[in-house]
């Protein structure tokens, strides 16, 4: 194993205090219990999001902090769920006196944590929601599973929720635009090659030389198959074809369409991808309105790509396109 | 031995020492259908534990597993940190402000626990978890008529549920991704629910 590391059990401390050098002028970070936090927490008359996860999907979350998206991130270890005392303390740190949502990705760690620090937060009189994400439609047998992952669509709702609590919405509303964007956007990934977490030093899978797995988690988890290595256009299809068919998306539809790198993948493939993606929704008449394309939810050096498609609204549109001014994602500003 | 203040903090030590002996093994079962964390994160947790017991003085019993069940959901995450810690937290408040306990006081917390496990887990038998080593192990201290061999049992029946998970497939946290896949495999979170039934015997039994 090859990192630019001190030791393996100081990644993330030292990636926070990388995260306040570079960023202390909008971000304060606290090391014990671990989370990141706007200077200017909390905002009087604002709801309050906080989201968080395990740490290795970066810029997700912590590089999303700031005016216009999140207002608190907490950071767990690697691939593994934050805990209730960080999200208890950051719940009170941007506690602006209109509420607080948890935007939460469904995995069984992160729902329990979040979950224990929403009892947590009501316990101190906080008026606390949550929102999850789950869209991964790779996950096909959700009633026999933990269910869909949380993955891209989550990047998307805090951006849109981010720019509908900056415009004083309540915390009903914002809850309420969270589901429908989770509701709406569907997603589906896949590796060439595998990640490496700084613990085990060890890859979380093996995976042949001329090996893909369409449908892999953000940590590794299993997709829907192997096969040989493919060309974009296939792998797109492969991809948004499920995508497509299990919201599903139609002809008229306006979407969002955003293809994420998985951390290892060079920009230049990204935009291979996009291109055949664009290519296969206009065949089918979708209309892409907006778009993303870049590192965005990662899976440390793993190599590969997700695509996630957002059935827009003009809400969604208006809260998309709003100022946003953080590490991860700036515009309009 | 009664369940007390003391005998409970000893049953913790010896959980601890379990936790760190089994690291190894558990972090093998946890690699095979998990994220291959549950025996780093247990000991880890259980370390943390043991420090915050010997920094302050303890009322009673119920505040000994209140102690661990707040230093387990502070440093374990993933699932097994608001496992356990619901499971310890509910036990505790069953305890709390008791000197001692008999047999049916300390099924009751135990009852309690396991409650809590599955309000917090929504895992039902058979889903492949620790309540899997769990259920067979309260219902057969339910059964039995002192505190020794209600113990006795309690290890036997979670020993048998623990293994009776490796043909299951799994229903609930990351392993129940892999399907079918998670087949021939034992529950890493049931494997640590037996060496804490198997702690609880050497501290209380006898």
């Amino acid at each position: 194993m090859k990192k630019l590391i001190n030791a393996p059990d100081a990644v993330v401390q030292d990636a926070l205090r990388g995260m306040e050098a570079a960023h202390g002028d909008r971000l304060r970070v606290s090391y014990d219990p671990a989370f990141v936090v706007r200077v200017d927490a909390p905002v009087e008359g604002k709801v309050g999001l906080v989201s968080g996860g395990g740490s290795g999907h970066e810029p997700m979350h912590g590089g999303f902090v700031g005016p216009g998206m999140l207002d608190a991130a907490c950071p767990g270890e690697v691939f593994t769920s934050p805990t209730p005392d960080q999200m208890e303390a950051a719940t009170k740190a941007v506690n602006g006196g209109a509420g607080v949502l948890h935007i939460v990705k469904n995995y069984t760690g992160d729902v329990m944590n979040f979950d224990m620090a929403a009892d947590l937060g009501r316990g101190e009189g906080i008026e606390v929601e949550s929102v999850l994400t789950n869209d991964d439609v790779a996950v096909e047998d959700s009633l026999y599973t933990a269910g869909r992952r949380g993955v891209g669509v989550t990047v998307l709702l805090e951006k849109i929720c981010g720019g509908a609590a900056e415009d004083r919405r309540s915390l009903a509303d914002v809850a309420e635009l969270g589901r429908r964007v989770n509701a709406n956007g569907r997603s589906m990934g896949m590796a060439l090659t595998p990640c490496i977490t700084p613990a085990s030093g060890d890859p979380s899978f093996e995976l042949g030389d001329n090996e893909i797995e369409i449908g892999i988690g953000i940590h590794g988890e299993p997709g829907r198959f192997r096969e040989e290595t493919r060309s974009a256009a296939e792998v797109a299809e492969r991809l948004a074809g499920p995508i497509v068919d299990d919201l599903p998306f139609n002809s008229g539809d306006r979407v969002l369409a955003f293809v994420n790198g998985m951390g290892g993948t060079p920009l230049i493939e990204l935009y291979v991808m996009y291109g055949e993606v664009a290519r296969l929704l206009g065949d089918r008449g979708i209309q892409i309105e907006r778009n993303l394309i870049g590192n965005y939810i990662t899976s440390l050096e793993m190599q590969g790509c997700s695509i996630t498609l957002l059935r827009l609204d003009d809400e969604m549109i208006r809260y998309w396109d709003a100022p946003v001014d953080t590490p991860g994602l700036r515009w309009g500003v | 031995m009664p369940v007390n203040r003391d005998t409970v903090l000893d049953w913790m030590r010896r959980f601890a020492g379990e936790m760190a002996e089994h690291r190894a093994e558990l972090v093998r079962l946890d690699t095979a259908i998990g994220d291959g964390d549950h025996g780093t994160n247990m000991d880890r947790g259980m370390r943390k534990a043991l420090e915050r017991l010997d920094s302050a003085d303890q009322a009673d019993a119920g505040a000994v597993l209140k102690t661990v069940a707040m230093a387990l959901v502070s440093t374990v995450g993933g699932a097994a940190g608001p496992l356990y810690g619901t499971l310890f937290l509910q036990m505790g408040g069953a305890l709390a402000g008791r000197d001692e306990v008999d047999l049916d006081g300390y099924v009751e917390a135990w009852r309690k626990g396991l409650q809590g496990v599955q309000t917090r887990g929504k895992a039902e038998p058979g889903d492949k978890t620790m309540v899997d080593a769990l259920v067979p192990a309260v219902d057969a201290m339910e059964r039995a008529p002192d505190l020794d061999t209600a113990l006795k049992e309690a290890v036997d029946a979670a020993e048998r549920g623990t293994r009776d998970t490796i043909p299951m497939v799994a229903r609930k946290g990351r392993a129940s991704y892999l399907g079918e896949r998670s087949r021939g495999h034992q529950d890493p979170g049931a494997t640590s629910t037996y060496y804490l039934y198997r702690s609880a015997a050497e501290a209380l039994g006898g």
